[in-house]
């Protein structure tokens, strides 16, 4: 019997919800392994509550210690490194998240664990562990497996699982001291700034004309914005919109940006990347517009057209002038 | 500031119906656009931005077969100095073995930055970058949106979810790898990679490293890509848009907007 750690991520003192998506997981992974479930919080004097962490892992081991208080990958991949070498896990799993892309290759260079990251699934069939991801913008799947190791490194997309399947656990809580002698770290923590708040709060929208990279030009965003006037709502976009500073950060939908829960979610041209979905999942009705059919938005949406979005743009501003 | 960037050549995904080709572990690849990697192209201007500021050369890197040569061309005309490019072979490299092999070759350069964008579009690994600092043994830090260096560090910004950046202080040399839209890369005309065709590209083969077979062995293998489930999905609105665009009222009025 091994373990399986969950490395528990937090901001400002607060468990992140990618944290409690693992935990469900990997509880179902130990059930069929027969590993024992351990969630490995690092961080300051005061880290965030332990009572959900207890409640869905077999053990919590909390390492504290005042340099730890804001994510350090050089600190934190030490403190990971040392319990690896100490305890053997089977998997050490964590989302990929910045966080997560900081640490996770690292970590897998310094253990020699092979890393599969971003996984939307990780099957486990008598010690045979197998990963599904997505690769080419979300068109296609691919299942993955790994060279033979003592231990396997796996991190986990966001909203892939999850985070109410976790077991009714009493875990035992371990507090360590972080040793003296960890290494002086190379990236210092200097402030968290917010960059999303603006004129326009469109999280309280009840119907947002969202663009994303179909719209081609700078110009037509005029257009929209005409049809959301006559639709009452706002004009929110995917990524590529703020990249190319044709709207400002705070009309950006998705993971970077805000999530959103208007009761109709218009998207057009937004080919539907993961990290922009993962902000549209508390709309009620999706209707997405693409040329392109095999545009993975279309997997999400309530319903879909395929054409350009100028035709139905303009056809739509018909009927509501 | 000596900086050293790499990039990748990657299939252009928008409005492109792929195939899984005869070995069913990747997609068909001879019908394809090809392009740099879009996070890539936003690390080549950052760091050529960089050297036109603070002086210094720019090195772009990448491992490929000869069709690859295209995207070092193109960063040389963005302004790179020169470019290396290191043949695999028959080889298929994973993101450690593509890390290693990177590796290798910048060891023996002199740098201050290294730049490679968060992610490429195509495995979507967000690997490479960070297991290439810690094979290197120098500072990193992922998805990052700023970088104003001065001295022997640079001050940097750090894209966290929900809007939140952080803002953080890194020693050189170090390895960061470049979010879309830390800037507006410019555009490069056919002209101009003509022009650049005269700047520096070195070619190495594999067995000109000192890599073992050991270095060479991937660590995780495709076993099977497959297309999503057909049962997922949109229900599709059907007609010419006239008609469509009376059901989206219909619809939209059933989920209680007023319009």
């Amino acid at each position: 019997m091994g373990e399986i750690f969950v490395v528990v991520e937090h901001r400002q003192e607060r468990l992140r919800e990618i944290t409690l998506q693992m935990l469900g997981k990997a509880d179902e992974l130990c059930r069929r392994l027969s590993h024992d479930l351990t969630a490995i919080l690092i961080g300051g004097q005061d880290v965030p509550p332990l009572s959900e962490l207890v409640e869905m892992a077999d053990r919590v081991i909390v390492i504290k210690d005042e340099r730890l208080r804001n994510f350090d990958s050089d600190l934190y991949k030490e403190i990971l490194i040392r319990l690896i070498n100490e305890r053997e896990p089977y998997l050490v799993m964590m989302g990929h998240t910045p966080w997560g892309m900081d640490l996770a290759p690292s970590l897998a260079i310094k253990s020699g664990f092979p890393l599969a990251s971003d996984c939307v699934d990780i099957i486990a069939e008598e010690n045979n562990l197998k990963v599904v991801r997505q690769i080419y913008n979300g068109k296609l799947f691919s299942k993955v497996s790994f060279r033979p190791s003592k231990g396997y490194l796996i991190t986990a997309r966001t909203g892939a699982f999850a985070s109410d399947e976790a077991g009714e656990h009493h875990g035992e809580v371990i507090i360590m001291e972080a040793s003296t002698d960890l290494p002086d770290s190379r990236v210092e923590f200097m402030e968290f700034i917010d960059s999303g708040s603006g004129e326009v709060d469109i999280t309280q929208s009840e119907l947002l004309v969202s663009i994303g990279r179909g719209i081609g030009e700078k110009e037509n965003i005029e257009k929209i914005k005409e049809l959301a006037n006559l639709m009452r709502g706002e004009v929110s976009c995917s990524r590529p919109i703020v990249d190319k500073h044709w709207l400002p950060k705070y009309h950006q939908v998705g993971t970077s940006g805000k999530s959103v829960k208007p009761k109709i979610y218009f998207a057009l041209g937004i080919s539907g990347a993961f990290q922009h979905v993962a902000g549209v999942g508390g709309a009620g009705v999706v209707i997405a517009v693409n040329r392109d059919r095999k545009a993975p938005i279309f997997r999400v949406a309530d319903y879909g057209v395929v054409d350009d979005l100028f035709n139905i743009v303009a056809a739509l501003k018909e009927k509501l002038c | 500031m000596n900086i050293v960037v790499c990039v990748k050549r990657v299939p252009q995904l928008q409005d492109v119906d792929l195939e899984i080709d005869k070995s069913k572990r990747d997609i068909r690849k001879d019908n394809l656009v090809y392009f740099i990697n879009e996070w890539d192209n936003y690390a080549i201007e950052e760091a050529v931005r960089l050297k036109e500021k603070l002086g210094g050369t720019v090195t772009a890197i990448t491992v490929g077969d000869e069709d690859d040569e295209e995207v070092l061309r193109r960063c040389l005309a963005i302004g790179a100095d020169k470019a290396v490019r290191i043949d695999p072979g028959s080889l298929v490299p994973d993101a450690y073995v593509t890390s290693r092999i990177l590796s290798e070759i910048i060891k023996g350069l002199e740098y201050d930055l290294i730049l490679t964008g968060v992610q490429a579009d195509d495995v979507n690994n967000s690997m490479v970058g960070i297991m290439l600092a810690e094979l290197l043994g120098i500072a990193h830090s992922a998805v990052v949106t700023g970088i104003e260096p001065s001295g022997d560090e640079a001050i940097i910004r750090i894209e966290l979810e929900d809007g939140i950046d952080e803002v953080a202080k890194i020693s050189l040399p170090a390895l960061l790898t470049i979010q879309t839209g830390i800037n507006e890369p410019r555009y490069v005309s056919i002209m101009g990679i003509r022009k650049a065709s005269k700047k520096e590209l070195n070619i190495k083969k594999l067995e000109e490293l000192n890599l073992s077979q050991d270095d060479l062995m991937q660590r995780t293998i495709i076993e099977e890509v497959y297309f999503p489930p057909d049962t997922e999905g949109a229900e599709m609105i059907e007609g010419d848009p006239a008609m469509i665009a009376e059901r989206i009222i219909e619809i939209i009025k059933e989920k209680g907007v007023n319009l």
